[in-house]
């Protein structure tokens, strides 16, 4: 593979600034980036490092709210920041093409995938429809999806989400670009889908020699897909080396942060010999109204003060478990016992005692928290309520469980959730949680939407929490690196059915069912030829969705699984 | 499609219920009005004899239920029993009456709400612009200000000074349909003046609201240009909230249309209710009541099945 080494893009002391409170305030501080024909660079930082931003104004585009100031920003010769909205619009779609995070919601439902993507050739007259059409098939096969002659002629909602991922990659190859903008085009989706689409991308950028800038906090992710990468760190560029320097030898200290960040690992705990499990999910059966059945017979227990890792990819039944433990939803078959005996099933059957024992931690803080109630009040209110609690002794409590989430209660005791960031709104989050004294908790997804030091800050929490106060947790979760890190056991889920389950060092060590075998090999390392030498191995049928599909219900290792 | 099919039963079945239940509620409101019908038809005339001989003569001496019961048999085949004070059948003097308001109404929406969708991508498309403030205040204004005083003011202009247009609204039924458009050009137009602001502005908003979603800056992206990303990528999915703004003017310009046809005397359904009331003509009063919820509830129907149609997800499921 020769790649040509002219520049392509040049950007030289690029300055965003965001409108906020009635000022500019900059958000990018002069960041500089050169790109060669052919070439990926992996932009990689928290979120607020301002990745996206720097991603549009490669196209010369400043999202609303936002401007371009005093910068160069040179494509192929032509500067884009003098140039008029009319020239810039003219290289969008056609020249520089992008593929956003989410497909599923940058795909306009109102039309069929292929109009979608012909619109950009037909609108520069680069082809007549039925040409772009075939086109387009030719490259849903490249980018492996199946039934390409057909698919296009779907709604985006009538396709899964790796899928709209790879149809939205074809969709930016369709006028065969210079340049393509990937913006975090894998973090919405399921590890053993992220392979394919991954290998996807890296395959059609190779093949047509398109140069590309990878946006990402996945580090492992970026370290597959790209010749160099760029580190950037609240608008300021940290360090820019080639991707095998980088992983080697980071030079800077906030580079090695991010490098170390999965150094935590919470000591294994084991189940008592002789102990009746806290939570014991029994055979059971559940559906939403009128829907097909979304659990199957599922069982498993949780004994006290231990973490309990449920895994499985979206619509495996994990949320829906822990629907069915809280009392939400009542399951249609199969029972749940509270140290040995029967939990009734709705929740409105429950006494306050029994209420108390189970809380949730939600994926999402910012809208589980009512962004106009105080922070006192958040946690005050469940505290008022289990424990009956006025006056000073609330207040005396809040200041307690704020204590417990290392916040200060000063600080923190009348602000808003809007006012604070990300990782304390989880915090807020916990706080809540424990205001009702539980035994049990169920953490939803708590680190997901965190950026990685933030959530093992989060992570550490939970085990300091853990440990002092003999908690037990459900942790339902979807990133194998979360699970090595807090578990002590795990159930893995697939299809609204447990299909393996055991303790974490068990677990990580084969013989595996094949679908936990497929699940742990796709989660990406950091190692910059994993994916070249999985795909080798295991060959490119091998991986995802499709070796997902195949895996045969009379396989040995099926059949013969469970604790 | 089936899941179409049922969802649009549901909805009828659902109209059906709300109509009955405001029937029950217009047959006993106009039970409630002070005062006996028989005593005001026979006015100064009344005997105790003849009272209770027209009592028992219009039903009057059954209790409500049995009344209501024959009311509503009648109702269901569009007998609404005989006007008390000229005797003729209700259904009869109100149908020639509600034709023409129906007109009037369509007349006036076939103008009003293209022109106010096509208005609303606009000012969305030059949001904030001198056109966009221009289109807001100039609606505002005409919603602002009360019907007949609109109405006046057209007439005013367009009949008095510069004599485009009559003044009055009379129709006879030998009127070629040029004529018949032009005599009632002024009551539409002031329809028009009135419902426009809303539509529009709800397209506005409705269009508005969806650029800031993910698929609008892809389309952007693209490289697709400012109107085609409006009318293209924003406007069909902004179709449920705009359909059910139209079917609410809608059905104001039908039961809303009263100081209209008053000002431009107009012979429509609004001025025979008017005119029922102030004669205590109790079954004609009934009559339009029930015509004009049953006319709020089709509409709202419709657009309801038209915010099903229009989303993707229920015309194409999975």
């Amino acid at each position: 593979m020769t790649k040509k080494k002219d520049v392509l893009l040049k950007i030289r002391n690029l300055k965003i600034q965001g409108y906020s409170n009635e000022s500019w305030i900059d958000i990018i501080k002069g960041v500089d980036l050169t790109l060669h024909r052919g070439e990926v660079m992996g932009l990689i930082g928290e979120s607020g490092a301002g990745k996206s931003t720097i991603g549009a104004a490669c196209m010369g585009y400043a999202r609303d709210g936002t401007r371009i100031v005093d910068s160069v920003i040179e494509f192929d010769g032509m500067e884009l920041t003098t140039a008029t909205e009319a020239e810039r619009r003219a290289l969008r779609g056609s020249r520089i093409a992008y593929v956003a995070q989410s497909a599923a919601a940058s795909f306009n439902p109102a039309h069929k995938i292929i109009d979608q993507h012909t619109e950009a050739p037909l609108q520069y007259r680069l082809k007549k429809r039925l040409e772009a059409q075939e086109d387009a098939m030719m490259l849903y096969e490249r980018l492996r999806l199946p039934n390409p002659k057909e698919i296009g002629f779907r709604y985006p909602h009538q396709v899964s989400g790796g899928q709209l991922q790879r149809a939205m990659t074809a969709m930016a190859m369709s006028c065969r670009p210079d340049l393509i903008i990937f913006d975090e085009p894998t973090t919405a989706l399921d590890v053993t889908t992220q392979i394919e689409v991954l290998a996807a991308i890296r395959d059609i950028v190779d093949q047509f020699n398109t140069a590309a800038i990878y946006i990402t906090h996945d580090l492992a992710v970026v370290a597959q897909m790209a010749d160099t990468i760029k580190v950037l760190l609240k608008g300021e560029e940290v360090e820019e080396a080639t991707t095998r320097e980088m992983l080697e030898h980071p030079k800077e200290d906030y580079t090695k942060s991010l490098w170390a960040v999965r150094s935590f690992e919470s000591p294994q705990r084991h189940r008592p010999k002789d102990g009746v499990p806290l939570i014991s999910v029994r055979n059971v059966d559940a559906a939403y109204t009128g829907g097909a059945k979304v659990l199957d017979d599922v069982s498993f227990d949780i004994y006290e003060g231990m973490t309990v890792a449920v895994v499985g990819e979206s619509g495996s039944g994990k949320s829906t478990t822990a629907r069915v433990i809280t009392g939400l939803l009542p399951p249609s078959k199969g029972e749940v016992l509270f140290k040995g005996k029967p939990f009734p099933a709705d929740y409105r059957d429950r006494t306050k005692d029994q209420l108390r024992q189970c809380q949730m931690i939600y994926q999402m803080a910012d809208t589980a928290l009512n962004p106009k109630v105080r922070i006192s009040e958040i946690i005050g209110r469940p505290a008022a309520f289990y424990s009956g609690l006025k006056g000073v002794a609330l207040k005396n409590r809040v200041d307690e469980l704020l204590d417990l989430i290392e916040l200060e209660p000063a600080l923190y005791y009348n602000r808003y959730p809007p006012e604070l960031s990300g990782g304390q709104k989880q915090r807020i989050g916990i706080a809540r949680a424990l205001a009702a004294n539980p035994t049990f908790i169920v953490c939803d997804e708590v680190t997901s939407a965190l950026d990685q030091l933030v959530a093992e800050g989060i992570l550490r929490l939970l085990d300091r929490l853990q440990n002092e106060m003999n908690l037990a947790y459900m942790f339902i979760t979807h990133d194998l690196a979360t699970v090595r890190s807090i578990a002590d056991e795990v159930v893995v889920m697939q299809h609204g059915k447990v299909i393996e389950q055991g303790p974490k060092d068990e677990m990580f060590q084969p013989p595996h069912h094949p679908y936990t075998d497929l699940l742990l090999s796709s989660v990406p390392e950091m190692d910059p030829d994993w994916l070249t030498t999985l795909l080798e191995e295991r060959g490119i049928d091998n991986v995802g969705d499709a070796a997902s599909a195949r895996i045969a219900t009379d396989d040995p290792r099926v059949s013969g699984t469970g604790a | 499609m089936g899941d179409i099919l049922g969802l649009v039963a549901k909805r009828l079945g659902l109209g059906l219920i709300i109509l009955l239940v405001i029937s029950v509620i217009i047959f006993f409101m106009v039970e409630l009005l002070p005062g006996d019908i028989a005593q005001a038809v026979l006015g100064q005339g009344a005997t105790p004899e003849n009272l209770a001989a027209l009592r028992k003569e219009m039903g009057l001496d059954q209790p409500a239920i049995i009344r209501y019961l024959n009311w509503l048999r009648g109702a269901v085949v569009f007998d609404f029993g005989n006007s008390i004070v000229t005797g003729a059948s209700v259904a009869d003097t109100i149908s020639e009456r509600f034709a023409n308001t129906l007109f009037l109404a369509a007349y006036a929406a076939v103008i009003a709400v293209p022109v106010s969708i096509v208005l609303g991508v606009l000012v969305a498309l030059a949001r904030n612009s001198i056109f966009d403030r221009v289109a807001n205040v100039a609606t505002l204004t005409s919603i602002s200000s009360p019907e007949f005083f609109l109405g006046y003011i057209l007439i005013l202009y367009f009949s008095v000074k510069w004599g485009m247009f009559p003044a009055i609204a009379s129709l006879s039924s030998d009127m070629s349909f040029g004529e018949l458009l032009n005599r009632t050009f002024l009551p539409a137009l002031t329809l028009v003046l009135v419902v426009t602001a809303h539509m529009m502005r709800m397209t506005r908003a409705a269009i508005i609201n969806l650029l800031a979603s993910p698929y609008i800056e892809m389309a952007r992206l693209k490289g697709t240009p400012p109107w085609k990303v409006i009318v293209k990528h924003a406007l069909p999915n902004a179709w449920a909230p705009i359909i059910n703004v139209v079917a609410l003017n809608l059905a104001y310009l039908i039961t809303g249309v009263v100081l209209v046809e008053v000002v431009f005397v107009y012979p429509g359904i609004g001025q025979a209710l008017v005119d029922a009331v102030s004669k205590r003509d109790f079954p004609v009063v009934q009559a339009c009541c029930l015509i004009f919820a049953a006319t709020f509830i089709l509409l709202n129907l419709a657009a309801d099945v038209g915010s099903i149609l229009t989303n993707p997800r229920l015309r194409h499921p999975k």
